[in-house]
Formats: C-alpha cells, structure tokens, sequence
C-alpha cells in the first residue's frame, strides 16, 4: 500500500489511453483524455502529502504545522484549468469535424467529405 | 490501419509503459512522506513574507505569478479559438430564435426547474463573488469563484430560455470582462515595473494575515482572473448554445 496512490495515477493514465485508442466518438474521446489527465492531478497530490498534514492554509492554525505541499496544489489548479479549457476547444472541434463529416466517428473522418 | 489491429498495437505499448510507470513510480518516496524541502520552506515562510494566510494562494499568485499570467493566457487563447472556430460558416445562416415563430422554442423547463434555477441564482453568484474575494484567505480564488459565477449564468439559462441569457448577460459584458481579466493581470505585472521592482512583484502594503484586505497584489489577481474566469466560460456557454439554437447549416428544418 506504499505505492498505491501512485499506481492509481498509472492506472487512469493507461485506461484513458486505451479509451483514445479505441474510441468509435469524438465526444467520447474528449471524455477518455480528460481521464488520462486527471492521473496526473492524482500524482501530483499523492507526491506533495505528507501523513497527518493538514491542508497549506493557516487562518486557523498556526504556522508549523505540519501541512502538505502548497507546490503541487498550486500546479494542480493550473493543470485543472488548462485541462477544461483544452476539453471546451477539443469539443469544438468535434462539432466542426461533426458538421463537415456528418458523423463523430473518427474512423469516417476524411472519408466521408466528398459527400 | 484496422481497430483490432490498433488495439493490439496499443496493449503491446501499454504493457511496456506501464511496466516502466510501475518502475519509475516505485522508486518514489512512500504515499506519505514527503521529500522535497520546497514545500516545507513555503510552508514556514509565506505567511511571514506575503501575509496571506493560504500559501496554495501565495505560489499561484506570487511565486509563481508568471506561470499563472501564462495560464490565464492558456484560458483566454482557447476561448479564443472557440469562439473562432463556433462562429458561423460560409454556409450557415443565424437565426435569433426570439424573431421566429412560437414552433421554435427550444424544449420548455418545468416550473420545478424554473424556481430552483432562480432560488438558487442569487447564492451561486454571492458564493461565487465571497469565493474571488476571499482566495488568499480560504480554499479558493480567481479560477474556482470564476467558474462558480458562470455557473449563474448556466442557471439564468436552464430556468429561462437562450433569450433571456443573452438580455441579462450581453456578448458586450462578457467581452469585457474576459479582456479586463487578462489586461487586468498584466497590469498588475507592470505596477510592479513602475514601483521600481521587478515584473509581477508584490509592491502593495501586505497588511496582517488574515485580514481582508492583506497580501498585497494577491486578491486583486485573483479578482481579475475571476473575472477572466467568469466572462471566458460565459462565452464559451454562449457559443456551444448558439451552435444548437441560433445556427442554421442549409437544409436543416428550423
């Protein structure tokens, strides 16, 4: 139990992939790299936690104590930010690839477009 | 290339990633001991340096505040490109759906919905505003209370209608909001050039931590964010809801 969180952030990483590899919808596709990117919010916490620390915010609690890591928090908020933004312009693009193709499939991209 | 094919391809590769991730992410520290010294540096000294009583705050905000000027750039670029690539086409026709006829209503919202969204507009946006406010204090700021109050505007939509959003929150407002945010970042940036400081330093009075009003130029990037935040997912609301409601491509019955 060491090392779980960390296989934790292994396992979303690979299963998200697998669901861009074998993905038959674009909006699917969106969703399964929005899996694969939250490993690494889970990697990143996992590493800054220190056992018994609290949360890096001392309004109620004095400064010393122990508390987890304020660097991976602040680069966590970053990381989710990017990923939304990313997933709303990925979601764009499949509603243009949606309307030139007729259809999400990423098999039928570039197929369909004499139609 | 066909599927099943793809799908062997991809379990040979991941079955080589993972044994390498297995490797690699053994050889971390154990899950709860932490090793690095920046956190635990931050941890004694930001409080005393920055009075702000929430040091994620203080990295984000001030140790890091260009990283996060890029960030905020990263959210504006990509509203950018989806109101770029959502615009109407060469082939497409808009059609404000409040100059139709009454057949054109978009599914209607039970009452149930209509008075939940209302009861809850005003808390959302008065938790939204505490939330910028308050971000070097408490768990939040700009980015988190951002998208909270565009949460309000989700609301005005699902218990009204696409008209009554685009009257209460004009493209104008939102357009606004969203360049102020990312100007706004900048020039805090530079306020800190004038004071003969460097880009981005913290030259405001820090105040006692805890209060309010303290930590310097911390709350106010975080209201400019907030914002950034708020006007850029309005936006990106109002393009995916045109893309249903208002766009015609040629042919479609409307």
């Amino acid at each position: 139990m060491r090392h779980l969180p960390y296989m934790v952030a292994a396992w979303l990483l690979l299963i998200g992939l697998y669901g861009v590899v074998t993905s038959r919808n674009l909006v699917h596709t969106i969703t399964c790299l929005s899996v694969a990117q939250s490993s690494t919010y889970i990697l990143l916490l996992s590493v800054g936690f220190e056992r018994g620390g609290t949360a890096p915010i001392f309004l109620d609690v004095p400064v010393g104590t122990k508390a987890v890591d304020p660097v991976v928090g602040a680069l966590t908020l970053t990381d989710i930010v990017v990923g939304a933004t990313v997933s709303a312009l990925l979601l764009a693009l499949a509603v243009q690839a949606d309307k030139h193709h007729g259809s999400l499939d990423p098999e039928r991209l570039g197929k369909a477009q004499d139609d | 290339m066909t599927p099943a094919l793809r799908r062997r391809v991809f379990l040979v590769a991941a079955a080589v990633a993972g044994a390498l991730l297995v490797w690699g992410l053994t050889g971390l520290p154990d899950y709860g001991v932490y090793a690095g010294p920046y956190g635990d540096v931050l941890n004694q000294v930001a409080v005393a340096e920055r009075k702000a009583a929430n040091v994620v705050a203080a990295v984000t905000f001030d140790y890091r505040g260009i990283d996060t000027m890029g960030e905020e750039f990263i959210l504006f670029a990509a509203v950018l490109g989806v109101a770029i690539l959502l615009r109407a086409q060469r082939d497409e026709t808009e059609q404000p759906p409040d100059e139709d006829a009454a057949d054109r209503h978009a599914p209607g919202t039970s009452n149930a919905v209509r008075v939940v969204g209302l009861a809850l507009l005003g808390p959302v946006v008065l938790f939204g505003i505490y939330v910028v406010t308050h971000g070097h204090l408490s768990p939040g700021g700009g980015f988190q209370g951002g998208v909270v109050l565009a949460t309000g505007a989700l609301l005005v939509y699902l218990s009204g209608e696409y008209v009554t959003l685009r009257r209460v929150s004009p493209e104008l407002l939102t357009d606004l909001a969203e360049s102020t945010g990312a100007a706004g970042y900048v020039a805090v940036g530079l306020v800190g050039v004038a004071a003969g400081a460097t880009f981005l330093a913290n030259v405001l009075p820090l105040g006692q931590p805890g209060m309010l009003l303290s930590a310097g130029t911390i709350p106010v990037l975080n209201l400019v964010v907030g914002l950034e935040v708020a006007g850029g997912f309005v936006l990106l609301l109002y393009e995916f809801l045109e893309q249903t409601l208002v766009i015609r491509r040629p042919g479609e019955v409307t």
